[in-house]
């Protein structure tokens, strides 16, 4: 009895050793395809289209010769490409701040014990669940000024119908509003979202450090400024990450709601990448577009994800 | 007193926010509504007189000069149903394999896959359209399961990652001592478990497959394959189409992932918190 003790438990140990291995082999195979699958169509087509940008494919044909950067200075010299870049700049801002304002406001309002607050979180945020094609194509209709000879339409015309008569404008017919119409748009779809996560994060900041910072004579600005937007932070960051990212890749909204319009002042860098590949078969110079867009991207990205595991690692 | 009014005031602006979010829905359904006579772009805000689903049957069947969207509805349906229960599939595996079997290299490479939730599209998609041409699935249906599926793989891995990782070890570890490896801890404990996590992934990629345009626009260019959001864009912007009958077509597209968020919102609201990273 005593001899078989300690060879059974060997035995056991070797037994599950064996199978820890077996199934460490299985665990890998399991996720082979999907890794394979990223590890191309990913990583392999950024490489890709990386080296498409360097070639001199710009007509139907492909023609992979390198031209070293000629097309990215070709792209620079084109005046239509700098203007999408000023627009998406433009667009970026007033998209990612707006919604962030919007949301931020809309969650503190909220948060005072609301009855029906399910109803309002519910109408806040359902723009979410509809397609930028959507949105766009009612959008354009409610951003239609109409003209003197006819009349208003959309939203001129019920500011008409408000006496608010003297804060219509042309939207995306004007040049000097062009891309902000389409923001407008973008902000009426996406604030929801950070009012959502602003919400939940209100909720998770505990009610006896506000009572504290009461206690000790805070005014409700100064709590809010001085103890929630700091708790808030990790929020704020994370909403401007996500919603930095849909705007670096605006495309179905602006094809949807006015297209680049004249003197391209609603066109954006994924508009112009989609025209110059698909449509003038500028293949090389669309990549040149893309890959662009993906360096801005991964700017804001990488960091991010390195910073959000690096804490879950911690955690 | 005083609290009574600030209160009121409250309520009021709370109204006035909902007012601005259901605008659009506003001239969606009461334009559509109107019949063919009633329309006009100056009356926009007014109510129907009449009640008229014509524009709903135009929209769906066609009329003078134009097609309509039930066949891109279907379309959209043969695309979405199969692309969004693969990919739930894949990220379940997978989400099993990352929350529980760390071999080396693991976070790594999950890491690398995180990445593909967020790049530009546009930087893939040349080689993504010469890869379907070069196997036969350029301009197919299958062609764009294919691709939903594959991009899906990163949310749907993180969203069943965070979800199994709230499985208690306990349960896991109990399994495994009754001599149950990598799939019988599967097969009997997480996937039992897993119904909340399948609906979270299946409502995101459903509205997300549903929503896509630019790989509807890309892969599928020709009309009889065509997603409707592909075919509302082109519904929309054609001078011919009555303006009611595009209200009609938008509401029509906006229908499915409207009704999902409608009745499972719990779920959507999930899926959003998970597409953050946090879980």
């Amino acid at each position: 009895m005593g001899g078989k003790g300690p060879a059974q438990g060997r035995a056991l140990f070797l037994d599950m050793r064996r199978r820890l291995k077996r199934d460490t082999i299985l665990s890998v195979l399991l996720v082979l395809p999907s890794a394979l699958a990223v590890l191309v169509f990913v990583y392999g087509f950024i490489g890709l289209t990386t080296y498409v940008s360097f070639s001199n494919w710009n007509r139907l044909v492909p023609d992979y010769t390198f031209v070293g950067a000629s097309n990215y200075l070709r792209l620079w010299q084109n005046p239509r490409f700098v203007i999408t870049l000023r627009n998406l700049g433009v667009f970026t801002g007033l998209f990612v701040g707006g919604s962030l304002a919007l949301g931020f406001l809309l969650a503190v309002l909220l948060d005072r014990r609301i009855k029906g607050e399910g109803f309002f979180r519910t109408v806040y945020l359902y723009p979410l669940a509809l397609s930028f094609i959507v949105t766009g194509v009612v959008w354009r209709w409610l951003l239609n000024p109409g003209s003197p000879q006819m009349g208003s339409t959309g939203i001129n015309l019920l500011l008409e119908m408000m006496g608010l008569g003297f804060l219509k404008t042309g939207w995306y017919t004007d040049p000097r509003i062009g891309i902000i119409a389409v923001a407008i748009a973008a902000i009426w779809q996406m604030s929801g979202y950070v009012m959502a996560m602003y919400l939940a994060g209100l909720r998770g900041i505990p009610e006896e450090l506000r009572e504290a910072a009461r206690v000790d004579g805070a005014s409700e600005l100064q709590i809010y400024r001085f103890v929630v937007l700091p708790m808030l932070r990790p929020i704020t960051f994370g909403a401007m990450i996500v919603l930095g990212h849909i705007s670096l890749k605006i495309y179905d909204l602006v094809v949807a709601m006015t297209g680049p319009g004249p003197g391209y002042f609603c066109d954006v860098p994924a508009y112009f990448m989609w025209e110059l590949t698909f449509r003038a078969n500028r293949f090389a110079q669309g990549a040149g577009i893309a890959v662009i867009l993906l360096v801005i991207v991964s700017l804001l990205i990488i960091p991010y994800l390195r910073h959000s595991l690096r804490r879950e690692v911690e955690a | 007193m005083r609290f009574r009014f600030t209160r009121l005031i409250l309520y009021l602006v709370l109204l006035g926010f909902a007012v601005y979010y259901l605008l659009p829905v506003y001239v969606l359904v009461v334009t559509s509504l109107k019949s063919f006579a009633e329309v006009n772009l100056y009356r926009m805000w007014d109510l129907p007189h009449s009640f008229s689903l014509e524009s709903f049957h135009r929209a769906l069947v066609g009329g003078m000069g134009y097609q309509g969207l039930a066949p891109n509805i279907l379309n959209s349906v043969m695309m979405v149903v199969p692309a969004t229960l693969i990919s739930a599939f894949l990220g379940s595996v997978n989400g099993y394999v990352f929350s529980r079997w760390q071999f080396p290299g693991a976070n790594m490479l999950f890491t690398l896959a995180l990445f593909g939730m967020f790049i530009p599209y546009q930087s893939i998609l040349i080689p993504l359209v010469q890869t379907l041409r070069a196997i036969g699935l350029y301009g197919t249906i299958p062609g764009l399961i294919l691709t939903h599926v594959i991009y899906g793989i990163p949310i749907t891995t993180l969203i069943f990652r965070n979800y199994y990782a709230t499985v208690p070890k306990e349960l896991v570890e109990a399994a495994r001592i009754d001599g149950a490896g990598l799939l019988g801890v599967y097969r009997r404990i997480m996937l039992p478990l897993s119904l909340p996590g399948f609906a979270v992934v299946i409502i995101w990629q459903f509205t997300s497959i549903w929503n896509d345009f630019l790989f509807a626009v890309t892969v599928a260019q020709n009309p009889a394959v065509q997603p409707v959001t592909v075919a509302l864009n082109n519904l929309a912007g054609s001078f011919i189409v009555e303006w009611n009958v595009q209200m009609a077509g938008a509401l029509l597209a906006a229908l499915p992932t409207l009704l999902v968020y409608i009745f499972l919102g719990r779920y959507f609201m999930r899926g959003l918190l998970a597409g953050s990273l946090k879980g």
